[in-house]
């Protein structure tokens, strides 16, 4: 027998007793049902992640500092050494960070594969306004590869020469915006204070505004011509010395294999350096994640083996049913193979009815309520779909449910195909 | 001489075991040759469709050989065995199985959909068997909507679709008038004399096994020689 012959009677068998079939249909529905929710939840948290982890900077950078190996803090205070400077550092009186000097950027660009070294200025501006209202306290950091969701307005320009920035969705209202639209193109004026304690008033342009986000500081992103700008005014009267020591780095690299990035961190540590990938100071969100969702999954699995049994039920009761059929068509010369992919084809044909059903009513209703949940309870966190379908993890829970089937389809099959024709024909 | 198309040697057939233990056959030998026509003649229960089962190769004997075409049937793969049943042999079962609920033309081509003929070529030689046995006007109807007769010339066309060499019938006019019988067995004899088909036939209907060219009496699983009935 032909194999698209045997998909058609398996087809056309399988709907002949239309009510049985329906009910293994249905236990099957709930399985793929559960199990594309359950993997479309996952597809929608990683997204999001993903987008405001991009939001903060790029994936093929990393944050470079120097490595303390001085021993620990209880031994007692440190020798002084002139070749060393360091920083003190957030956190506790006396803890300090060495500092990073030109020779170290030089070092750490002459890293194989680290394409640009820029060095993390600390820019302490002191207010933001528009036009005559209210001043409000502002953090900046340089975009550094970070691509962040913007509610309107464009993304900004690196190259140019005008001062500009993102201006975060939470400043619209308080700086006197009616919205975010009104916000997009405007200047404003940044105060920032220098060494000697006068204030500079530093004029921006808002290029775009950013979407509240997840992990984001609620700073604003500027580009270099803005961070030259408040660089160089915080930077009046100040000491040359403390102009080229920096506490951190940005080093970044050519989109990289984990193998050549681990390469490069090696490289960075042996020179004395420590570097954090963006993946590195967040990836233990994901790992959580992915193990919530690996359990749900693993739920959904356990309703699809449930239904593998149903499947191994109903396909037993067809086997008995057409014993004399299967008989008379061996007496024809089917051979037993024939029958055996009959049966089992019968059984894949019936999970890929209820996965298909199953995983179409859960993009739809997913669809639809991940979309009121984004615009209702969820919609402090702009940008979230917490259901979201890929082709992709979809097609493999359609699969995975048509290989369960399949496997639940060989008992019977196997049962069918090993009959003996003419005891298939005697049966009642 | 030619090689038989069958032949039988020492056939037993045991059913059961223990006390259930029945000996349907019990040393069975013949020899059947192309283009002959055969009747297998004994009461109820005498063996005569185990003995056809076995002939036809869908059981295995309990002992003795079957060659076919001169090749023991023991040593035909899984393959040439389903070639043979699909494609050499067309067998009438006594009870007919037709599934009722597909048409009278899907019915009559389940063997060359088995043997993987395409859709087109199914219809016609189907519709050709068919009108050989005037059912044309019946191929789309429901096969259980049908009257005992014409049930009994659908399995035979089922039998025929295929051009077997050899056709076996068990009961064919059993169930029966005598008019639709009597047209029954005018189209076996028929492809008998003009297609060659060799042809074996149970029937205790002793009118019947006298128009063919042989008769094998079987009695409690044993060949004899006479018609002792009629002998007597
Ligand atoms: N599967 C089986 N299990 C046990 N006994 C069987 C089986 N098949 C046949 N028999 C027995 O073997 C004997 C021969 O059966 P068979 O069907 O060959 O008879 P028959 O000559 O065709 O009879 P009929 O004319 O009634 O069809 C019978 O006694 C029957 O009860
Ligand atoms: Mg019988």
């Amino acid at each position: 027998m032909k194999p698209l012959e045997i998909l058609k009677t398996a087809m056309t068998n399988s709907l002949r007793s239309k009510l049985r079939t329906f009910l293994t249909i249905l236990a099957i529905f709930v399985g793929a049902f559960t199990l594309t929710i359950t993997n479309g939840l996952g597809t929608g948290i990683s997204n999001y992640i993903d987008s405001q982890i991009a939001a903060v900077g790029s994936n093929n950078s990393f944050t470079v500092g120097k490595t303390d190996t001085s021993g620990n803090p209880g031994s007692g205070p440190k020798k002084y050494d002139a070749s060393t400077r360091v920083l003190a550092a957030g956190g506790r009186p006396g803890s300090t960070q060495l500092a990073l000097g030109q020779s170290d950027l030089n070092a750490i660009g002459a890293i194989p594969g680290i394409t640009g070294v820029t060095p993390v200025t600390r820019l302490n501006p002191d207010y933001i306004q528009w036009k005559g209202h209210d001043k409000y306290q502002l953090t900046v950091s340089p975009l550094a590869g970070a691509q962040p969701q913007l509610a309107a307005g464009t993304g900004l320009d690196d190259s140019g020469t005008q001062p500009q920035l993102i201006l975060p969705a939470s400043y619209v209202a308080p700086l006197g915006f009616a919205d975010n639209n009104q916000a997009v193109g405007q200047d404003t004026t940044i105060g920032i204070t220098d060494a000697t304690g006068t204030r500079h008033p530093i004029t921006a342009r808002i290029t775009g505004v950013e979407q509240s986000a997840l992990l984001g500081g609620g700073g604003a992103f500027i580009n270099k011509a803005l961070s030259t700008a408040l660089a160089d005014a915080q930077g009046t009267g100040a000491p040359a010395a403390t102009k080229t020591a920096w506490a951190n780095a940005t080093a970044t690299f050519a989109p990289s294999s984990a193998a050549q990035i681990n390469d490069m961190k090696a490289g960075l540590a042996a020179a004395g350096y420590t570097a954090q990938t963006l993946d590195d100071r967040i990836g233990t969100v994901k790992t959580v994640i992915n193990g919530i969702i690996g359990v749900l999954d693993a739920f959904a699995v356990i309703a699809l083996v449930a239904a593998g049994f149903g499947i191994v039920n109903t396909l037993l009761m067809s086997v008995q049913e057409r014993t004399r059929e299967i008989g008379l068509m061996k007496a024809m010369g089917m051979g037993s193979g024939s029958v055996f992919a009959l049966f089992s084809t019968e059984a894949a044909f019936i999970g890929f009815l209820g996965s298909a059903i199953g995983s179409a009513a859960a993009i739809g209703l997913g669809t639809a309520v991940s979309g009121a949940l984004a615009r209702g309870p969820l919609s402090d966190l702009a940008g979230l779909h917490i259901l979201a379908f890929a082709p992709v993890p979809v097609a493999s829970v359609i699969l995975l449910v048509m290989a369960i089937a399949f496997v639940a389809g060989t008992l019977p099959a196997w049962r069918a195909a090993r009959q003996n024709p003419i005891d298939s024909l005697r049966y009642e | 001489m030619s090689v038989p198309i069958l032949s039988a040697r020492d056939l037993t057939k045991t059913y059961g075991r223990g006390p259930d233990r029945f000996d349907a056959l019990k040393g069975v030998t013949l020899e059947i040759d192309r283009g002959d026509s055969v009747a297998i003649v004994g009461k109820s229960g005498s063996g005569k469709s185990t003995l056809m089962h076995l002939l036809a190769l869908l059981d295995s004997p309990g002992g003795g050989q079957i060659h076919v075409d001169g090749t023991d049937a023991k040593t035909l793969n899984g393959r040439r065995l389903n070639a043979l049943r699909n494609s050499m042999f067309g067998f009438v079962f006594q009870q007919f199985f037709l599934n009722p609920a597909s048409n009278v033309l899907e019915n009559v081509v389940l063997p060359l959909k088995i043997a993987g003929v395409g859709a087109r070529e199914r219809r016609t030689r189907g519709m050709t068997v068919l009108e050989q046995l005037e059912l044309t006007d019946k191929a789309r109807n429901k096969a259980g909507d049908l009257s005992g007769g014409q049930k009994q010339r659908v399995v035979i066309a089922r039998a025929l679709v295929n051009n077997p060499q050899v056709l076996f019938a068990d009961e064919p006019t059993g169930n029966l008038d005598t008019a639709t019988g009597r047209i029954v067995e005018d189209i076996l004899f028929d492809l008998n004399a003009n297609h060659g088909i060799t042809l074996i036939t149970v029937t205790h209907d002793h009118d019947l096994a006298a128009r063919f060219n042989r008769r094998l009496y079987i009695r409690d699983g044993l060949l004899i020689t006479t018609d002792e009935e009629h002998a007597a």
